[in-house]
């Protein structure tokens, strides 16, 4: 049997990580990420760098433990420039290379904007970031991004915060199918089971914080997002078997007359 | 008019107080309140139109409990079950309607609530608006402080520790031009991290100036959005223009700020028309400008300096309760914050629930931050705008907003 965090890792930018669970940054509180840490195994955690932006109280920055990579994002750009500025602004405060963005420019949905994402994406890119982008699933955006050096793709599973899973699921499919860059399902993933399911469609990592944030115990839904991913990865490595969609196997082979 | 606000000041001249009791009883005397004055922007918009006509057509009487039930089992609720959830008849489902606010903040923002403080920087006021401390008939301490000196009130709050901070003034253009605010906000920059501005409604170029100087929110209160009523409350001044003060969130938002907040008075007017009003003008706005921050407030009114009996008339503590679920239900998004009018342990509820943002080490006097917060009195500020009723710190706000087992955020915000 594999061990899964020796024998399967998860590399994005020339790094490997154990862990396939990363906490996103939609609700922070610092019990959030000692769960995140210590029961779901997680190993990167985003941090809004607006939110790090602060004096004395409780930076979030100095609440992350040894080990554990950061994810700075770009949340509140509203176009390249903008996330451009605050990536590079996160490298000045010690964020190190990795950068997470985000680019929206609408308050209600939080939706991602694609176009400004391959933008900024090309030029962070050049500079040497390590970026992954939040994206809208769309092929060809992935492709854009693919070609502006992204180190991966991460598509959004349904509304940023709303809990409801894969509503994207055939468009994260073709990403998954066609992009050769780790695809990262972000935004929208409420259960365990939709984790697991994103990884069994052969997702590389989710990314979730809403669903922790929000249930009743922080720290056994953090085990149960790391058993469904863990789960969820074995399921893909191991090929899942075939699931028929009507009717019975036939005894008779349709096609048992051909002889040649 | 409404006895209740008047205040008869025996320190006004004969022809002052003459001119005074002219505005209060002869409507002739006042000027029309639905023209802009000039010098007052306007600009092209069909917010307004689309907000009162709304309005115009919300009779709070006609909902029943089926009608709540209902826009409570919704996923989406709408403007029709927003009005339902505003009615008389949510009144027997505020438990429900608190259980699903709840669900939809935490969605949004987690346990997160957002601390900040006011820092009034002059009280000279040209309006006259019957039910404000500051008011240009009543007779209080009047202030204006220099550049040092709010640089070293700025000194005193960011040394306790807060990170965002909103100025104000009272309404006088020529006491505090906008030049004048733009110096104070440029000094802000220096010690907060976000600055936000609750002054007299300007033009475009005047927000766009403000912008340049770090402000990056802008809070405008309609006070009530009953026209009528308005007009029997802002006797004189530039304020009595009740549109050119609507459009001015939607100035400031074509001039860049990010954000934009605003609300009515609640218990000048129908409080359920005036809340409908005030969550649907920043719905609409939101509709129009999609990248802005928009956010909510729920001022009730208190009372003032020679005026204790100014109270929130039929706006209890459940009735304001059941406005801000509505709120929450509605715009699940949208920032909602508790001024310290209201109780503590109404504040402590409410951010449980609805509310994402309130104030600590609040002072609304003039230059008084080192006396309220050191103990230090020189009897020299201003006086307040009205009473404040949750006086409690920043540093004990923090305490017991992480024993209500919330995560207090100084800032979350960055300029780029």
């Amino acid at each position: 049997m594999k061990d899964l965090t020796k024998d399967d890792r998860l590399v994005i930018g020339g790094h490997s990580f154990g862990s396939r669970f990363i906490l996103g940054s939609g609700k922070y509180s610092l019990s959030l990420i000692e769960a995140a840490v210590q029961y779901a195994g997680a190993e990167i955690i985003t941090c809004a760098v607006r939110r790090a932006n602060t004096k004395e109280h409780e930076n979030i920055l100095d609440f992350i433990p040894k080990g554990i990579t950061l994810l700075p994002n770009t949340s509140g750009a509203r176009n390249a420039e903008e996330a451009v500025r605050i990536a590079r602004l996160a490298r000045e405060l010690g964020c190190g290379d990795f950068v997470k963005i985000e680019i929206m420019r609408d308050t209600k949905y939080l939706l991602p904007d694609n176009a400004e994402t391959v933008r900024a994406t090309e030029i962070l890119a050049k500079e040497g970031f390590i970026v992954m982008p939040y994206m809208y699933p769309d092929l060809n955006t992935a492709r854009d991004l693919v070609n502006a050096g992204a180190a991966t793709v991460m598509p959004l599973a349904s509304p940023i915060g709303s809990n409801k899973g894969l509503a994207t699921r055939d468009f994260i499919q073709i990403l998954i199918d066609e992009i050769d860059l780790p695809i990262i399902v972000d935004a929208g993933i409420g259960r365990p089971s939709q984790a697991c399911e994103a990884m069994e469609m052969g997702a590389a990592a989710v990314m979730s914080n809403t669903a922790l944030a929000t249930a009743g115990d922080l720290p056994m839904m953090a085990a149960a997002f790391r058993q469904a991913v863990e789960a969820g990865r074995r399921a893909y490595l191991a090929g899942l078997g075939r699931v028929l969609t009507r009717g019975g196997a036939p005894s008779d082979t349709l096609t048992g007359f051909l002889h040649d | 008019m409404d006895d209740r606000f008047l205040i008869e000041d025996p320190t006004l001249s004969p022809a002052a107080l003459e001119r005074k009791h002219r505005l209060e009883n002869d409507p002739s005397s006042r000027t029309d309140h639905m023209a802009y004055l000039p010098g007052q922007e306007q600009i092209v918009s069909d917010i307004r139109e689309r907000v009162m006509a709304e309005v115009a057509a919300f009779d709070p009487s006609v909902y029943t409990g089926k009608d709540v039930a209902r826009a409570l089992a919704q996923e989406h609720v709408g403007i029709e079950g927003l009005k339902a959830l505003l009615s008389p008849a949510a009144a027997p489902f505020l438990e429900q309607m608190a259980q699903r606010a709840t669900v939809e903040t935490q969605r949004h923002f987690g346990n997160t609530v957002y601390l900040f403080t006011p820092l009034y920087i002059a009280n000279y006021c040209e309006n006259y608006c019957v039910y404000c401390g500051f008011n240009c008939y009543n007779h209080i301490r009047r202030m204006r402080l220099s550049m040092e000196q709010i640089e070293h009130e700025m000194q005193v709050i960011a040394g306790s520790g807060m990170e965002e901070i909103l100025i104000l003034t009272g309404e006088s253009p020529s006491m505090s031009d906008v030049q004048y605010i733009g110096e104070a906000c440029r000094l802000a920059r220096k010690y907060f991290k976000l600055v936000g501005i609750e002054i007299y409604p300007v033009n475009v170029e005047d927000y766009r100036y403000l912008h340049e100087c770090g402000v990056d929110y802008v809070t405008v209160f309609q006070e009530t959005y009953d026209t009528d009523k308005y007009e029997t409350l802002h006797l004189a001044g530039h304020k009595r223009v009740w549109p050119y003060r609507f459009e001015a969130q939607e100035r400031a938002l074509m001039a860049g700020m990010r954000g934009v907040a605003g609300s009515a008075l609640l218990g000048l007017s129908d409080f359920r028309k005036d809340a409908l009003a005030s969550v649907l003008h920043m719905y609409f706005l939101q509709r129009k400008y999609p990248h802005a921050e928009i956010s909510l407030s729920c001022p009730r009114l208190r009372p003032i300096v020679n005026n204790d009996k100014i109270g929130p008339q039929d706006v209890g503590e459940r009735e304001l309760c059941q406005i801000l679920c509505a709120y929450r239900i509605f715009l699940p998004f949208a920032g909602i914050t508790v001024s310290s009018r209201e109780s503590k342990s109404f504040r402590d509820g409410i951010v449980k629930i609805a509310a994402t943002k309130i104030s600590a080490g609040v002072s609304t006097g003039i230059g008084d931050h080192e006396s309220k917060y050191a103990g230090k009195d020189d009897g020299e500020g201003g006086d307040e705008q009205f009473e404040i009723n949750d006086g409690r710190s920043l540093g004990q706000m923090y305490r017991d907003m992480a024993g209500e087992g919330l995560q207090p955020v100084l800032n979350d915000y960055l300029y780029v």
